[in-house]
């Protein structure tokens, strides 16, 4: 047998293998170097980061619930300047895929960041987070109407020149509708699942769990509903699809490859163990020579 | 340097229904630990708990590498941890988070309840600096403060104090209202319920001298990416896990003057 193909193409992307780091649950990467070689990896996406410097929600911005947990960190982040000055030239020497996750309140504020993002040489792609659900204005506020969605894509497009991937909300009725309408305002993919809205209750204080009430599930439980969406997108668009939602096994990402996603990324699961995006990458390989697959992209799609 | 590794449960003893002490020992040399960091345990077969439960350092030996770990059995993920037994692994990533200086030369000591834990390694931080720190414990009742031979084994009988809110063990009252907090140092370090940690804060600040808290709060990750375990202070919102759990006091907000 050949060798074992697992490089994947995103848009002009190359990534060395289909898995990457999910925003918000890999910081800049930086804190998971004691545990793993982050060029193991096809792509790190770091944390959503913002016009301004932001503080986020009061704690408490986490609860554990059955096989997942709620988060309302509300895009804390230094801010776009910060990043750029500070952070960036600490991560610039990965040997991966760097993405900037990009979020805002307004459309002003995502062309902004990305203006700036842009000029950074060793960033190939931003990640458009119009999905958070964490934030009182914009956010997921973008990702639910399609035409909002198309407006925040379309501006940010005359900015930003390289490759633009656009992270999708699961709380719409038709997540098919948001991804054609991003696809047609000129995003170069994809990804999906942001977290599903949701809350939990401490009935022994009688008050919600989060500070904020409502905040976003993630975790192995929203697996089922992130590989839906996936395929039902990934059979309505054409560019590449990036899907997350509950991955912490090379046979979860395998899931999301045959429903019809290009790439990968894992979120969650890198507090459970920090070594997991590796054991995924080992994993993959494992399944192609035990199923005779030469090349990875044999199988994107297959169901 | 942060590691994840298998620990074998070498040695286990149970205090009372609510607490109990592992002695875990590593497959390799460990890693340089301090006083007050803390280690993330997997919580392996529980069902549908998912995350790793933060448990802060008791103590430490870099000669048989092992650490202790004292354990308050609160929820889910603990009661499960309670069920493992000698000869079981446990996977663990450690050391997290800063710990605590080793400050002063006449400092006192203040755990309550479970937050015990982490002041036996500091007490044996400052014996190792040749000083002796006076050390006062304080819980509710006499069996909520555990795994006190420990602390008789290191510290002098002399400047070993408790203090139970029913008189069961030392004085009765709060740690705050013992004689020995109102004695002479120059600096504090505290671990345990928040209002307790609170009115030593405050203490120590009218008295002028630093003093040192060592917050928990409910995490993820456990090194500082997903940011959900923040706590206020002067420069904003930092994470327990990474910037803490050991802070100046002066620097959180809910426990200034």
């Amino acid at each position: 047998m050949s060798e074992l193909k697992l490089e994947v193409k995103i848009d002009r992307l190359t990534l060395r293998n289909p898995v990457m780091t999910a925003s918000g649950t890999f910081g800049y990467g930086e804190e998971f170097t004691d545990f793993i070689d982050l060029s193991r990896l096809g792509g790190i996406v770091v944390k959503g980061t913002t016009g301004e410097r932001r503080q986020g929600n009061a704690y408490p911005r986490m609860a554990e619930t059955p096989m997942g947990m709620l988060n309302a960190v509300g895009l804390q982040n230094v801010g776009v300047e910060t990043f750029c000055k500070e952070v960036y030239p600490r991560i610039k020497g990965y040997d991966t895929n760097v993405i900037v996750n990009v979020s805002g309140s307004s459309i002003e504020e995502y062309c902004h960041v990305a203006e700036q993002i842009n000029e950074l040489e060793n960033i190939p792609a931003i990640e458009l987070n119009i999905s958070c659900p964490n934030v009182k204005k914009g956010g997921m506020g973008f990702g639910t109407n399609p035409d909002m969605a198309s407006q925040v894509v379309a501006e940010v497009r005359k900015v930003y020149e390289k490759t633009l991937i656009v992270k999708l909300t699961p709380n719409v009725t038709s997540v098919v509708e948001i991804a054609k309408a991003v696809e047609g305002a000129g995003a170069d993919s994809v990804s999906l699942i942001n977290t599903l809205l949701g809350m939990a209750v401490d009935v022994e204080r009688r008050r919600p769990m989060l500070s904020t009430v409502t905040g976003g599930l993630s975790g192995p439980c929203v697996k089922p509903v992130a590989v839906r969406c996936v395929w039902q997108v990934a059979h309505a668009v054409k560019i590449p699809v990036i899907g997350l939602g509950g991955i912490r096994t090379a046979e979860d990402a395998l899931e999301f490859l045959m429903a019809g996603a290009k790439a990968i990324e894992v979120g969650t699961a890198n507090f459970m163990d920090p070594q997991v995006t590796v054991k995924i990458v080992e994993g993959l390989k494992e399944w192609s020579l035990r199923h005779k697959v030469e090349d990875i992209n044999d199988i994107i799609g297959i169901v | 340097m942060k590691k994840i590794t298998d620990f074998k449960i070498a040695e286990r003893r149970q205090y009372g229904e609510h607490y109990f002490v592992w002695t875990l020992k590593s497959p390799e040399n460990l890693e340089p630990i301090r006083a007050g960091q803390f280690v993330e345990v997997e919580v392996k077969n529980s069902g549908d708990v998912m995350l790793r439960r933060p448990i802060s350092i008791h103590d430490f030996d870099i000669t048989n590498n092992t650490i202790k770990l004292l354990v308050q059995i609160v929820g889910k993920g603990t009661r499960k941890l309670a069920t493992l037994k000698e000869g079981d692994t446990v996977n663990v990533i450690y050391p997290l988070g800063n710990g605590f200086g080793v400050i002063g030369e006449h400092p006192l000591l203040v755990g309550g309840g479970a937050g015990i834990a982490p002041l036996l390694g500091l007490a044996k931080a400052y014996k190792a600096k040749g000083i002796e720190p006076t050390i006062l414990l304080g819980g509710r009742t006499e069996s909520l403060i555990p795994a006190r031979e420990a602390f008789m084994e290191v510290i002098e009988g002399t400047q070993l104090h408790y203090a139970t809110e029913d008189g069961t063990l030392g004085e009765t009252g709060l740690v705050t209202q013992h004689s020995v907090f109102k004695g002479q140092y120059d600096h504090m370090a505290t671990c345990g319920p928040t209002p307790m940690m609170k009115a030593v804060s405050q203490s120590a600040q009218e008295r002028g001298i630093g003093c040192e808290v060592s917050l928990e709060n409910m995490m993820a990750c456990g090194v500082g990416a997903c940011l959900c375990c923040v706590c206020d202070t002067e420069e904003g919102h930092k994470c327990v896990c990474k910037d803490g759990p050991v802070f100046d006091s002066r620097k959180v907000l809910s426990f200034k003057l």
